[in-house]
């Protein structure tokens, strides 16, 4: 399913590069294994998960987080996220723009400015 | 014919049955007792139970303090009583229908229950099996009504008189008043509403009383003096402490008396945001390293000092030092109903107080203040600039992760947060919903330090809170002319989505801005966990737990029932626009809702 979707969107994409749609397939697998749920769409995270931007974590200690959490998280296996799925995941968060940082949103006022 | 079978007299034709006039009905004399007891409003879902007291109220009373607020549910009915009582400082009434009534209205209570609020709940019964109706009025009374809701009522009584229900009635205030405050229920009964008051000049209505709260005795205030005097690293921990405005500025003398730190669980605004010891998002750190913590009104000690893992076979951890001294002091130990979990897992303390927090403090303070020795107050003062450099970083952490995900769609729960903010800053102002389901940003980014500028959660986890809450708390808010605002979850709403009939009813400014995930978002997480866990499917929790297929139009609700409202909005660069056409609408007088569409939390 995911092979086929990715063949289709390569396809559909052209001479975009397979990094493109292997992200737009992350994407999907971030909201559909529901990583999004503790953590936000766009990693920005929340009360229920850290953030996981801006400092991607490189991807062999993310995997072993992700396998192996080290707390509440609940663990995935191979069997629900295969080692690609994985891989397609990281590179959605890779692939997002940075968000601007707090000095440059003026609905952001620097605590203490008081 | 369903009707003529079950609705009793009226449709059986006895002319020689119907009663003459009436003068002088026993529910006067009890609108008569809701004034004396100085209660400005009655929430109501429309009884055939307390038509006699409804129609008193309306005609007798003239709907004036106690005026009307009409629900189309008891359990909102409820749920406005409890917001507008932590608002306004005092407890309003509500009238609940019968049996059926009160199981609409138990969840409310239970969660006013929970939250330590004071309400009044009026039922209505007939003891007198031979005066009802056959039928449905039959069906709509029982032996002992109130046995459903008394494990969570503080007080519950059925007069017999109308003597017996002024001294009832004001009984129950003075003890829903009494910390732990907590809801009370009085059943008026049918035939007493509504015959001819007996012998009306020897009725009597006790004035109302106010009762002073349990405070610490003087020898363990000294030794909890002395014992946080001696502490290297004193924590206090806060969640529903401050009961008024003078319990913010006394738990801010206390601190600053030993430069300890605060953690503020937020079951009420105790303390300001603003403040330097506000350490609240600094609390796994602090709690590991504390050697004394002192516990006000803290509902879950255990909690504070332990934790509990959401993992297979439920581990448990004690967070904070072993040798750790803790003082508790909390109204809860004067308290407790055995049913329901609200008394959570016993903690032992080094010190216990059974006494009010918020009395206790001006004693603590003082001894504290008495007792600081030269090197204590070298000690003390010493701590003042870490803690503001620690405060400071906090905060700007907090608005680092703020930035994150700024400008996401759909809508991030901080940039809502700050849209809102951004224009409601300079005015007067209250958070009247639970940030619990935004990740705190309020608490985190916003300067709240005034008492009335947050009423904290519901207590009870029960659903349906939310809106009928904030729909009380505006209530309260509009005689001063003070904003409420309401980040209203999807889910709540759709539990007691008639609420908004009773905002444009009464025409209550309250701006309601959704925090639409369209989902049951803590179910959502749950759910996923299971299917993780279980190792077997990491996608099942999407059945049962998204609110979608169709997406639901809040906005078109809202309008359907008067108030006024726009959306779905998802594009962050939208927002802070509808906001300013929004709150020209509640600057108006008039409720408005903006329906959101936001990350999960
Ligand atoms: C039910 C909530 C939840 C879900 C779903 C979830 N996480 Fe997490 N995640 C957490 C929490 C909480 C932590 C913090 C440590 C802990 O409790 O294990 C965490 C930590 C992490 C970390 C380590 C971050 C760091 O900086 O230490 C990574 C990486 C991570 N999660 C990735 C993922 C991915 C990828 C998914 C989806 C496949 C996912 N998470 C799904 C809750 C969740």
């Amino acid at each position: 399913m995911n092979l086929l979707k990715k063949v289709s969107c390569a396809a559909l994409l052209g001479i975009f590069s397979q990094v493109v749609a292997a992200a737009d397939s992350g994407h999907d697998l971030y909201m559909k294994r529901g990583c999004y749920q503790c953590h936000g769409t766009v990693g920005q995270g929340s009360i229920a998960g850290p953030n996981l931007l801006p400092k991607l974590m490189p991807y062999a200690a993310f995997a072993i987080y992700v396998r192996t959490p080290a707390n509440q998280m609940p663990p995935f296996s191979e069997k629900v996220l295969s080692d690609a799925e994985l891989r397609s995941v990281h590179a959605y968060l890779a692939s997002l723009p940075a968000s601007p940082a707090a000095d440059s949103i003026s609905l952001l006022p620097k605590a203490g400015g008081k | 014919m369903v009707a003529a079978e079950t609705m009793g007299g009226m449709h059986s034709g006895h002319s020689e049955d119907l009663p003459g006039h009436v003068s002088n009905p026993g529910s006067d004399f009890m609108v008569d007792v809701l004034k004396a007891a100085n209660i400005e409003y009655v929430a109501m879902m429309t009884s055939s139970a307390l038509r006699g007291l409804q129609e008193s109220i309306a005609y007798y009373g003239k709907n004036k303090a106690p005026e009307l607020i009409i629900c189309p549910h008891e359990e909102i009915a409820v749920g406005v009583a409890h917001g507008y009582a932590k608002m306004a400082g005092k407890p309003m009434a509500c009238m609940v229908h019968s049996t059926v009534g009160l199981m609409h209205a138990s969840m409310a209570i239970y969660n006013a229950w929970c939250d330590r609020v004071p309400l009044m709940v009026i039922g209505g019964n007939t003891a007198d099996a031979t005066k009802r109706r056959q039928g449905v009025e039959w069906i709509h009374t029982a032996v002992d009504q109130a046995a459903m809701v008394r494990d969570f009522v503080k007080f519950d009584d059925f007069p017999g008189s109308l003597q017996h229900f002024a001294e009832s009635f004001m009984r129950a205030q003075a003890l829903s008043m009494t910390p732990p405050m907590e809801p009370v229920l009085i059943l008026a009964d049918g035939e007493l509403q509504e015959v001819p008051a007996e012998d009306p000049k020897s009725l009597k209505i006790p004035k109302m009383v106010e009762v002073s709260p349990p405070e610490g005795d003087a020898r363990s205030v000294a030794k909890a003096a002395a014992i946080l005097l001696a502490a290297k690293n004193p924590v206090i921990v806060v969640d529903r402490s401050a009961r008024t405005a003078e319990g913010v500025g006394l738990l801010i003398k206390l601190a600053e008396a030993l430069n300890a730190p605060v953690v503020d669980q937020c079951g009420r605004m105790n303390m300001p945001t603003t403040h330097y010891l506000n350490h609240t998002w600094l609390k796994a750190k602090l709690l590991r390293s504390a050697d004394v913590i002192l516990a006000l009104e803290v509902g879950d000690l255990w909690g504070v000092v332990n934790t509990i893992s959401d993992t297979p076979g439920r581990p448990s951890k004690r967070v904070a030092k072993p040798d750790v001294r803790v003082i508790s002091i909390s109204t809860n130990h004067l308290y407790s109903k055995s049913n329901y979990g609200d008394i959570q897992r016993y903690q032992e303390a080094e010190l216990t107080m059974a006494a009010d927090a918020q009395a206790t403090m001006p004693s603590l303070i003082e001894a504290i203040r008495k007792g600081t020795t030269a090197a204590q107050a070298t000690a003390i003062a010493a701590r003042k600039q870490p803690m503001q450099a620690d405060f400071l970083a906090m905060r700007n952490a907090a608005r680092d992760a703020a930035a994150l995900g700024w400008d996401a769609s759909p809508i991030s729960t901080a940039r809502l947060s700050q849209e809102i903010w951004a224009q409601i800053k300079n005015d007067k102002w209250s958070l009247v919903s639970d940030p619990f389901y935004v990740s705190y940003w309020q608490h985190r980014l916003w300067d709240i330090s005034e008492y009335k500028q947050f009423i904290g959660g519901s207590g009870g986890y029960g659903l349906g809170y939310g809106l009928s809450a904030a729909v009380g708390a505006a209530l309260a808010c509009k005689s001063e002319g003070r904003i409420a605002i309401n980040i209203q979850p999807d889910g709540d709403l759709l539990m007691v989505p008639s609420a908004l009939w009773t905002l444009a009813h009464h025409k209550i400014p309250l701006l309601t801005l959704m925090h639409n995930n369209r989902a049951w978002h803590q179910e959502t997480m749950h759910l996923q966990r299971m299917g993780t866990r279980r190792d077997r499917n990491a996608e099942s929790w999407r059945e049962g737990t998204l609110i979608e297929e169709p997406f639901v139009d809040y906005a078109m609700m809202a309008k359907s029932m008067g108030v006024w409202a726009e959306g779905p909005i998802s594009d962050p660069a939208l927002l802070g626009p509808a906001i300013k056409r929004a709150l020209a609408v509640v600057r108006s007088g008039l409720p408005a809702l903006l329906d959101v569409v936001t990350q999960p939390r």
